[in-house]
């Protein structure tokens, strides 16, 4: 443990100083990721082993779903099965590293799924293969059959956390609004998925209009907008009992583009009283609340820095959407957005070092990044309308809404890397929007 | 049920125009399969009655555009809602609600920031010209219902607005 931190430090000033690749050179295996990895790693994933009666599709699909992880991540190469020298027939077995050094594969992950009376036991080592060693140590996890896909994301996790020395963000959700119908008569229900747009469970019914989902640090609560009595109101619903309430119920009042804080107990959200929106917060126990910001403009779409001192939101009290940052508590705010355009839907980075947000620009949509100061912007997208970005629980990976120009114009969910590399669709079953990244579990 | 009401008059007043029909009928008669065909929504032919939510709709215009990112009222705009002025004065036992819609061309909580300002702009310039406050209240939509679904100037001009929505026979 104390060697995995050790590293982790050492990549985060390696981060700040060598922008580019990538592969260290001769030390053990290693991904610095940085500016972006231009070379991916090659790496072998052969089938589990099977070591109960009638568990080899399992085992196959184990292996396929962290091979998915992690070549999905732009940071890693899978050696075709076809080409494989060595087979894996025993989890035990010594690993003829010259077979696979022959086809170049870096490193190699083994595994053995065991299968009794529903439950599930997932075992799995990582090899350094050039080294002839192995990358940390066997582990297992054990679950329910249902839960095979999490097991497989877990060692995925591990390995891209072995290998890049940063945390995974394989085993996690992702709650966005599920979109059904034309554009001028939308349906709109909030749910749920794995992060790679598995396990689609509905949480709304689709009766009443549901915007911009948010989970809460532990994954436990989402805060949502729903028109549910006339008016937008931010509600918060229970992921596991399903059950929803008013937080914010003013009369005639409405309420909107709520988040929490990084301690689960206070909301920030919008509040509209006649033609100006201000940012409020709630404590959610007690119910007090109290006004933000207190400027004639619109001032929404606040996030908290994850040390919870500070909000960053946005504002058009220069005349445009520009982005700012305040202290928690309210006060004084720095203006921190100066490109051309107008930038919206600041999200603060797990990590607290960036902020994404959205930036219209000469009738585009892009989704950016930028240090917290506002400086080293860097646009990472650029479309009809990208919008409303989510980090992944790492800080390396956002993923945000694309919607498509015209009459049959629909929305889907996508990722890129913060170095702009690896853009890819998200599959979910129907169209989709505001997405909220949840921690890893 | 004021609605039934005010709907059966309705009735009453179309059948004596329709003038293929109404010898069959005395003056004060009215055309009960009509009425019990569609109870409860704006039937065909209502807009003729100055009265009727549909003429507000129709006749008086429930609608008023903005600019791009703007909530200003244009002159147009003024004109249309003076005619929504002295129809709520002379209906004052229907209330209203006003919409505030944006076009596709921002981001989703703006927008719908952006369109509580056009609904407002719209109350406030109604309560100016004499309609008490308690008779109108303002809700948003932003981006999400618009009414044209093209992505050019042609649709987005037509979904940057405010729409008054006469509600009947509601009180507070």
């Amino acid at each position: 443990m104390k060697q995995i931190v050790a590293s982790l430090l050492a990549v985060c000033l390696l981060a700040v100083s060598a922008p580019g690749v990538a592969l260290a050179q001769g030390g053990p295996l290693r991904i610095e990721i940085t500016e972006g990895v231009i070379e991916p790693l090659p790496y072998a994933v052969p089938d589990f082993v099977a070591e109960s009666a009638g568990g080899q599709q399992l085992a196959q699909q184990i292996a396929r779903v962290v091979a998915d992880d992690l070549t999905g991540t732009g940071l890693f190469r899978e050696v075709p099965r076809e080409a494989h020298i060595s087979q894996i027939t025993s989890f035990g077995s010594p690993v003829q590293f010259a077979d696979w050094k022959a086809i170049n594969a870096q490193a190699l992950i083994t595994g053995a799924v065991s299968s009794e009376g529903g439950r599930v036991v997932v075992k799995f080592r990582v090899w350094d293969v050039f080294a002839g060693t192995e990358l940390g140590q066997g582990m297992q996890f054990a679950g329910t059959a249902d839960g095979w896909r999490r097991m497989a994301h877990k060692v995925a996790d591990q390995v891209y956390s072995r290998i890049t020395g940063e945390s995974g963000y394989f085993d996690s959700r992702v709650v966005f609004v599920s979109e059904s119908g034309p554009k001028d008569n939308r349906s709109k229900r909030l749910a749920v998925m794995d992060y790679d747009g598995a396990n689609v469970q509905y949480l709304t019914g689709g009766n009443a209009l549901v915007l911009a989902p948010r989970f809460s640090e532990n994954g436990q609560r989402v805060l949502y907008t729903s028109y549910e009595t006339g008016m937008p109101r931010v509600h918060v619903l229970e992921v596991g009992t399903v059950q929803s309430r008013i937080l914010q119920g003013q009369d005639g009042v409405m309420s909107f583009a709520p988040r929490f804080a990084p301690n689960g107990q206070t909301v920030v959200y919008s509040l509209t009283q006649g033609s100006n929106t201000d940012i409020w917060a709630m404590d959610i126990a007690s119910g007090g609340v109290r006004q933000l910001t207190s400027a004639p403009s619109i001032e929404t779409a606040p996030s908290y820095s994850p040390d919870g001192s500070q909000i960053v939101f946005e504002s058009d009290r220069s005349g445009t959407q520009q982005l700012y940052v305040m202290p928690a508590g309210g006060g004084e705010a720095r203006r921190i957005s100066f490109g051309q355009g107008r930038y919206s839907t600041p999200v603060w980075s797990p990590r607290g070092d960036m902020i994404a947000f959205t930036k219209q620009n000469a009738g585009r949509f892009h989704i950016g990044v930028m240090r917290t100061d506002g400086s080293e912007e860097r646009l990472l997208t650029a479309s009809f309308l990208d919008e409303g970005p989510t980090w992944a629980p790492n800080g390396r990976v956002i993923m945000f809404a694309r919607e498509t120009q015209g009459a049959q114009g629909a929305s889907s969910l996508y990722t890129v890397d913060i170095s702009g590399r690896n853009l890819k669709r998200v599959r979910t079953p129907e169209g989709a929007s505001d997405p909220s990244w949840g921690p890893l579990q | 049920m004021r609605f039934t009401a005010k709907f059966t008059m309705l009735m009453a007043a179309l059948a004596v125009s329709a003038c293929t029909n109404a010898n069959r009928f005395d003056n004060d008669a009215v055309d009960l399969n009509a009425v019990t065909g569609s109870a409860g929504g704006i039937v065909p032919g209502s807009a003729s009655d100055p009265r009727s939510p549909a003429y507000f709709q129709q006749t008086v215009g429930d609608r008023v555009l903005f600019a791009v990112d703007q909530s200003t009222l244009s002159p147009e705009a003024r004109a249309t809602l003076d005619g929504q002025v002295q129809w709520l004065l002379t209906n004052s036992d229907y209330n209203a609600v006003i919409e505030g819609h944006a076009d596709e061309q921002g981001t989703r909580a703006y927008n719908l920031a952006l369109g509580a300002r056009r609904a407002n702009a719209v109350m406030e310039y109604l309560i100016a010209q004499g309609i008490p406050a308690n008779r109108l209240r303002f809700v948003s939509y932003g981006k999400e219902r618009p009414v044209e679904i093209c992505s050019d100037e042609s649709c987005y001009s037509k979904n940057r607005r405010a729409v008054t929505i006469i509600s009947a026979g509601l009180t507070g």
